[in-house]
């Protein structure tokens, strides 16, 4: 029962993670129409930043205090500070052109932020576990579960409301769809295209950010980091459908479910089966669960 | 005339003299340099089948690595398990491992276009190196495989015995010719393929679906039957590609691999024939001096790539065309 609880909880751990990056891709997909392949590496961009800022904060001192961890959103904010400034450069020349072009120069982003955090960060994973350690572990029952986990369990809850209401109950929110289902018609009825492009764009790495952020305390930040959420992450907007923020939601909890499930009873083939879970959802429902068709 | 006649006799007249200097190069620059443009040719071969797809289709795959991963695999499990070190065997295993997976994959994927194509090909590609990277007691995980130096033309042709060197002299030299000769043969076939009336049946369908149906071209059967050569000429390459590298490990089965094709396709020029084989020998070269300079290789293809988008989206081949009149004419006729 209790080993059931902790399954349980790593599931909804994880999924927190995945909605927070899915999501931000997905946004950006639903509101731009532009898959990126570099969001993975935004993911990393927000470890490393709050990996390095905190890092420097502790210097070395043993103890984390409590307004350390105000700033674990620092990595979420630079995300999103770099997301303002690639998006005009880089992603705006393009939208009139093939998607191929889309596809392409968001391969080139990939490559070369994932070089950038080699030059700036170097080779070596950077760890703040101090601030995991110092939050110690808590009694469910008879299990025995780290505090932290359960606070990046709420953090991916609030995140998933917050974004849930800004974009369905403010007045962003309404150009934000509006753009996204009909671009000419909201230009023509005065809507900025290009700052909601932009906006959108900063929301979405916003949350890559955000994930990357929370996951430093636990797992750190590494190389490479970025290029495998990038493709867990794919799978959930798969399965959840292309630009479905529900959708995203759901396929993240799907995925934690059958991942945690998936390394404990099935290893050999468990992300075989999150890639299969992906494609059979393409070929029966081509635009996910939650897909407008 | 046919104008297939007229534009072949007007290709022989360019191809035979790249031919002649590709096939004297061996003796004149240093034995590094001829494996390293075997690289590129066996690449190019990948490009050529990737861009029947992309090119001739309009289908974006970004899961062309399966299918060289696959290749290179059958080539190590021929090794691993039937003991054979013939390089007709491993081209064989490798063309009919691909064609299996390829019409497997193919027949799922071209139910869809655009977007949502070039996902699910990724996905399917990532079940192939999920696999070869669990299951290490087949593949050997992240490890791989090694492959050996193979014999040619049924045994006829092997490698010396004696001092070492010997391998570097017989990939440089023997083996060189022996992917030559095959990537002329693939140049050739796929030259026949693109304008046959199947290929322009794919042209068709490219630039107006609807209309291809209409005219009674099925959509459908089409571009599967171009999934699978695309798929078989990838695998080709990846087959040949063991015995240069001497080992097959996962990453080629990675999906940034399959980002690999595309790019090299595309800085060739994927609107043109010769555009993907050009784009994918000097992608090589590109890569092997960008590694040999500086650990921070992947932002100098990074840049080049995104530079590229931006500025020559016809790549090197579509911009020459446009650049040079006297060469201009239909690119993709």
């Amino acid at each position: 029962m209790d080993t059931l609880l902790i399954h349980i909880l790593n599931s909804l751990l994880y999924a927190s993670v995945l909605f927070l990056i899915a999501g931000g891709l997905s946004l950006i997909y639903g509101v731009m129409r532009i898959v990126n392949l570099a969001h993975g590496n935004l993911y990393a961009f927000g470890a490393y930043v709050t990996a390095w800022v905190i890092g420097r904060l502790i210097g070395g001192g043993p103890e984390a205090s409590v307004w350390l961890y105000a700033l674990l959103p620092a990595g979420a904010v630079a995300a999103a500070a770099l997301g303002a400034v690639l998006e005009p450069t880089l992603l705006r020349p393009l939208y009139q052109r093939a998607e191929e072009y889309q596809l392409l120069i968001t391969f080139g982003l990939l490559l070369i932020l994932e070089d950038l955090m080699r030059l700036i960060w170097g080779p070596y994973p950077l760890s703040v576990s101090a601030l995991y350690e110092a939050l110690g572990s808590l009694h469910i029952g008879e299990a025995i579960y780290p505090t932290y986990n359960l606070a990046v369990i709420v953090i991916g809850g609030v995140a998933a409301a917050g974004i849930w209401a800004f974009v369905y109950r403010t007045q962003f929110g309404v150009v934000l769809r509006a753009t996204s289902q009909n671009k000419r018609m909201a230009a023509a009825l005065g809507v900025d295209v290009n700052r909601v492009y932009v906006e959108a764009f900063t929301l979405g790495c916003f949350m890559a950010g955000l994930g990357g952020a929370v996951v430093v305390p636990q797992q750190g930040a590494v190389l490479g980091m970025g290029v495998d959420a990038l493709i867990l992450a794919f799978v959930v907007v798969v399965i959840g459908g292309l630009g479905s923020l529900e959708g995203a939601l759901v396929g993240a909890l799907l995925v934690g479910i059958v991942r945690e499930f998936g390394i404990t009873f099935f290893p050999e083939i468990e992300l075989a089966v999150l890639y299969l879970m992906a494609a059979i959802v393409l070929l029966i429902r081509p635009a996910g669960l939650f897909g407008r068709a | 005339m046919s104008p297939l006649a007229t534009s072949s006799r007007r290709w022989i007249i360019w191809a035979a003299p790249v031919l002649v200097v590709l096939a004297i190069l061996p003796v004149i620059v240093p034995p590094y340099q001829t494996v390293l443009l075997s690289y590129g040719l066996v690449f190019a071969i990948a490009a050529l089948g990737f861009n029947l797809l992309l090119g001739y289709t309009g289908l974006l795959s970004f899961g062309h690595s399966a299918y060289f991963g696959v290749g290179a695999y059958a080539v190590a499990f021929v090794v691993k398990y039937l003991k054979s070190e013939s390089m007709e065997l491993f081209l064989l295993a490798g063309i009919a491992a691909s064609a299996v997976v390829a019409a497997l994959f193919g027949v799922l994927c071209v139910r869809y276009t655009r977007i949502f194509f070039g996902i699910l090909t990724m996905a399917l590609s990532q079940v192939l190196w999920s696999l070869a990277f669990k299951f290490f007691w087949v593949t050997g995980g992240s490890d791989g495989l090694r492959v050996p130096t193979p014999t040619l033309i049924a045994g006829a042709v092997k490698m010396d015995t004696g001092p070492a060197g010997d391998k570097l002299a017989f990939l440089s030299h023997r083996y060189y010719y022996y992917v030559l000769v095959l990537f002329a043969l693939a140049v050739a076939v796929m030259w026949v393929i693109v304008h046959s009336p199947f290929g322009k049946a794919l042209q068709a369908i490219r630039d107006n679906e609807t209309r291809a149906e209409f005219v009674g071209v099925q959509v459908w059967h089409y571009r599967w039957v171009a999934f699978i050569i695309s798929g078989i000429y990838t695998g080709l390459a990846g087959a040949l590609w063991v015995p240069l590298n001497g080992l097959t490990t996962p990453d080629i089965l990675h999906w940034t691999f399959s980002g690999k094709i595309v790019f090299f396709t595309v800085l060739g020029g994927f609107q043109t024939f010769f555009g993907p084989i050009i784009g994918a020998v000097i992608y090589n070269y590109l890569e092997t001096y960008a590694v040999g300079h500086t650990v921070y290789w992947q932002m100098v293809l990074g840049i080049v790539l995104v530079v590229l988008v931006l500025a020559l989206p016809a790549g090197i081949v579509g911009t020459a065309h446009r650049l040079l009149p006297r060469f201009r004419r239909p690119a993709v006729s």
